[in-house]
């Protein structure tokens, strides 16, 4: 691996565009958010269009008795508002009769919702007292005119942070869903290094929540969660800043912040580290070979952007021409910006036909684009990697670092082998 | 407020981004907030498409709301008319747009385009996607169609196939082939793959043909009143369907009715002697109203199935779907709600089910065939190979596409002869996976009465279920393991409604004879 770069990105300039966004809503977030909390039911009070989303996100997965759905506002309930609380209280009822299982109720707000100003805040007030103390009841906004995509799960685990119980122990929180499989490694790793005792938030289930208080130190494993960050802050828990646990070198940063707060000897740090170390070098070997001198456009989707990019750039030997992200967070996004040479073009929010013109000029080996945008750059000649798999697939941490870069490396491997063209 | 996890139609203006997305040369400038940009991925990964649907969404935020908005709209109308150039443009509003009242109309009118810009009033909280799709073409047809000279030879326009149709695409082929075989030339196709421009001259042709009349009855009733064209009633969907298209067709265009059947199989495979196990199938058939009445003559008529139960989706609809209901003596099931469409399904028992992709995974999930006969698809019924519902080759599709989930004819033959066979038991495996071969669990189906398998959904209390005997328990396991599940359910609902505590052979045998046909 190279040398960290003299100077990186963190103070090069920031291109901020506005204009059509070819993103994702916050509301998305269910999709994940439901399989890692298992007792918990996200219901979405908005139009047609919410539930028409949500459907096409989850594909297949609506008929395995999904824990979303949404309360679709009619006519009448835009007609008087005082009504909307009363039909929220009979769609509620039913709803957790109809499942008892349930333990937390999340009300999520949505773009007709919040135009509206329907009150979710007090409605989740009034329906957690009603239904206290088998089902809690809380809300947040996933509406697409505050957040994007990613930023449902920020706004969801912001909401959480108030409600959970004071504690006063140096205990780690881990912040950011992770799919169970790397929830597990990161524990264990942790485990061996001695740091402990470590909490995740969100936990699996309601009754594991965590406890915060002014001795919390926490980690965040996901890139987007700005306010879950400053939530957490105002409770008086301390953040580590860390680049994000991609990639090997981004695992060992991650984990040798934390190590240093809990004062782990070197010595044991590199005992525990240095076999899934080398592991993670030799499984992105075989996909470095395909990436090593290619180039790379991302679009902005997840936030995720800027430390795969860092992954890439210094762990596969891609070149990146534009990193776009929905919204830069400076601060949180610092430590991976230091590790990326000066080069790439970073933009923030999105102009999407004047991104698509940047494209074109630039015409990169491998953009990295939502599904509204992947076929139709693909019958340009680009080859693409859709985003939304980033989000959706196990690619934290050392296990998984030979994935992620197969990730990359499978379109354009896939480019190579198909001949179609030639038999034409 | 109303719960719902699927819904069978999108939000109207995905009906109007389905006109725009079928046609060329138009642009669509939908007042949006960010986020509905997803319904762009149901054309590009659903249907396939190599190309952007030609929307321009304006993309509001929260920190627009206020005046900024109604400016938003109005720059990314004319960005959207400088860069894509459109012969004419559609305006509209999403549902949250619907909201905040910018009335892209009149914003579009003011900004004096030098093409044609129609605005769009689709009730987001009262109407669906069908209808989205319908007024859109009907507002276009309306502002662009004129009255004018007919063509010199015999054409017709084809009306109603759309972005992400259930088979549009080689529908339309197919339709153009009835047609060409009786003389009869397209003159506009619309709107899939037609023009601001083409749509100008609709007025040419001498009738219509109304392919789906869930996106373009409203538009073939304008012409009829405006600008004198008649339109075919008759969907050619099966054989029957099929011939007596034709001859509305020749009517309507006054020539001598032909139809050339040397490509056509499925009345002989009906007749064949293996479908002879295809008789008295019980089918139960949900989705659009057009394809459901198509559906029905079909498998009755053609098929030799009985109609247990029909249903469509589409309010629009009800009233036709009703009148058909009851022509094959049963009650129509009129709902957008899977939960009710799964109530009636687990309550009829069908053999088949005719459906959309919900009805697929409600079959999955009560172990019964099923076959996807209308929209809403998913993307494997968009297939690469020519596979119409209409016309002559849409008969054989069909005849292929309900027959392949069921056990063949003879396998189910054998499967009864040899049923105790020591090789050939449920619990045996597959033969050729040699000894490692697992048995499946051999019970057909989950085991309706485990009291742990209660439905999250369902509140009602415990039941009292009939116990089996020892016996009886043996005799069905002598039932082939693929109608087990259902005669287990037969015999259960049998002894209950008769308020028997204990299942005996006797009683096995009972049911079977009262369900026998």
């Amino acid at each position: 691996m190279p040398p960290p770069p003299a100077t990186g990105c963190r103070s090069a300039p920031v291109l901020k565009e506005r204009g059509q966004h070819e993103v994702f809503c916050g509301l998305t977030g269910i999709v994940w958010l439901h399989r890692k909390m298992q007792d918990a039911f996200f219901l979405v009070v908005g139009s047609r269009t919410c539930a028409h989303l949500l459907q096409s996100a989850a594909g297949v997965m609506i008929f395995a008795e999904p824990r979303f759905g949404t309360a679709i506002l009619e006519e009448q309930d835009l007609a008087g508002l005082a009504d909307a609380q009363e039909e929220l209280d009979r769609e509620v009822a039913r709803l957790l009769a109809r499942r008892p299982d349930i333990r937390q109720l999340f009300l999520v707000g949505s773009c007709p919702s919040e135009v509206i100003k329907l009150d979710l805040a007090k409605a989740a007030q009034r329906l957690s007292a009603r239904h206290a103390p088998h089902v809690r009841v809380l809300n947040y906004s996933g509406s697409g005119i505050e957040t994007t995509f990613t930023q449902g799960e920020d706004a969801c685990l912001a909401a959480m942070v108030p409600q959970l119980p004071e504690k006063s122990a140096r205990e780690l929180l881990l912040v950011g869903a992770l799919p169970d499989v790397v929830e597990d490694q990161a524990l264990r790793l942790l485990s061996d290094l001695g740091i402990g005792p470590v909490r995740c938030l969100p936990a699996r289930r309601a009754e594991d929540m965590p406890l915060v208080g002014p001795d919390t130190v926490f980690a965040l494993t996901q890139p987007f969660l700005g306010d879950t960050h400053a939530a957490l802050e105002r409770r008086g828990a301390r953040h580590i800043p860390a680049p994000f646990p991609f990639g090997e070198e981004g695992t060992t940063e991650w984990l040798a912040a934390l190590a240093r707060e809990f004062d782990v000897p070197a010595g044991r740090f590199e005992q525990v580290t240095a076999a899934p170390r080398a592991r993670a070098r030799r499984a992105v070997a075989a996909a470095a070979e395909t990436l090593a001198g290619r180039s790379v456009f991302f679009f902005p989707d997840s936030q995720l952007e800027i430390p795969l990019a860092r992954f890439l750039t210094r762990e596969c030997g891609m070149e990146a021409i534009e990193i776009g992200t929905p919204y830069l967070h400076k601060a949180l996004m610092g430590p991976d910006l230091d590790l990326i040479a000066p080069g790439p073009n970073l933009s923030e929010g999105q102009d999407v036909d004047r991104q698509l013109d940047r494209l074109r000029a630039a015409r990169p080996d491998l953009t990295v684009c939502g599904l509204g945008l992947a076929n139709p750059l693909e019958a340009e000649g680009l080859a693409t990697k859709w985003a939304i798999e980033l989000v959706f697939t196990p690619v934290h941490l050392y296990e998984q670092v030979g994935d992620l870069a197969q990730l990359f490396a499978r379109p354009l491997r896939r480019r190579d082998l198909l001949k179609l063209e030639a038999a034409e | 407020m109303k719960l719902s996890v699927w819904t069978y139609e999108g939000p109207p203006h995905v009906g109007a981004m389905r006109v725009a997305t079928g046609m060329r040369g138009l642009h669509y400038v939908l007042h949006a907030p960010q986020g509905d940009t997803y319904a762009d991925l149901l054309f590009t990964m659903i249907e396939r498409r190599d190309h952007r649907p030609p929307v321009t969404y304006t993309t509001f935020q929260a920190r627009d709301l206020g005046s900024d908005t109604a400016e938003l709209f109005t720059t990314a109308c004319h960005a959207a008319y400088e860069r894509f150039r459109p012969q004419a443009m559609i305006v509209g509003a999403s549902c949250t747009a619907e909201l905040i009242q910018d009335d892209p109309g009149g914003l579009a009118a003011a900004m004096d385009l030098p093409v044609p810009v129609i605005p769009l009033e689709l009730p987001s909280y009262q109407r669906k996607e069908n209808f989205g799709a319908d007024e859109t073409f009907f507002q276009l047809v309306r502002h662009l169609a004129r009255p004018m000279a007919r063509t010199p030879e015999v054409t017709a326009n084809l009306f109603g196939p759309t972005g992400l149709g259930f088979r549009h695409r080689d529908d339309i082929d197919e339709v153009t082939r009835l047609l060409s075989d009786l003389g009869i030339g397209v003159n506009v196709c619309a709107p899939m793959g037609a023009t601001p421009a083409d749509l100008a001259r609709l007025g040419a042709a001498h009738f219509n043909v109304l392919m789906y009349p869930e996106t373009a009855e409203t538009a073939a009733r304008w012409c009829e009143r405006s600008l004198g064209q008649p339109f075919t009633k008759t969907v050619p969907i099966g054989v029957g369907a099929t011939r007596a298209f034709v001859a509305e067709a020749a009517r309507l265009a006054g020539v001598d009715a032909r139809l050339d059947e040397s490509r056509l199989r499925l009345p002989w495979y009906a007749r064949s002697v293996d479908s002879t196990y295809l008789t008295g199938k019980r089918v139960f058939i949900f989705g659009d109203g057009t394809h459901v009445a198509a559906a029905a003559r079909i498998a009755r008529d053609e098929m030799g199935f009985e109609v247990a139960g029909l249903g469509c989706y589409n309010r629009e609809y009800a009233r036709p779907v009703r009148t058909l209901a009851r022509d094959h003596g049963v009650e129509a099931l009129i709902t957008d709600d899977y939960l009710d469409v799964e109530a009636e399904i687990e309550r009829l028992q069908p053999e088949l089910i005719l459906g959309t992709q919900m009805e697929r995974h409600i079959g999955k999930r009560l172990g019964i065939p099923c076959a996807v006969i209308s929209a809403p698809v998913h993307v494997q019924d968009f297939p690469a190979r020519y596979s119409p519902q209409m016309g002559l080759e849409g008969a054989n599709v069909i005849f292929d596409t309900w027959v392949h989930p069921l056990v063949m004819g003879l396998e189910e033959h054998l499967l009864h002869m040899f049923r105790e066979d020591f090789e050939f038991h449920d619990a045996a495996g597959a033969s050729h996976h040699g000894r490692t071969a697992r048995a499946g669990t051999g019970e057909g189906g989950p085991a309706p009465h485990a009291p742990a398998a209660h439905s999250p959904r369902d509140i009602s209390g415990p039941k009292m279920d009939p116990v089996w005997a020892r016996a009886a328990e043996d005799e069905l396991r002598k039932v082939p393991f693929f109608v087990r599940g259902k005669a287990r359910r037969n015999t259960e609902a049998f002894a209950a409604a008769r308020g028997l505590s204990e299942i005996g052979v006797e009683t096995l045998y009972e049911a079977k004879a009262r369900y026998a046909r």
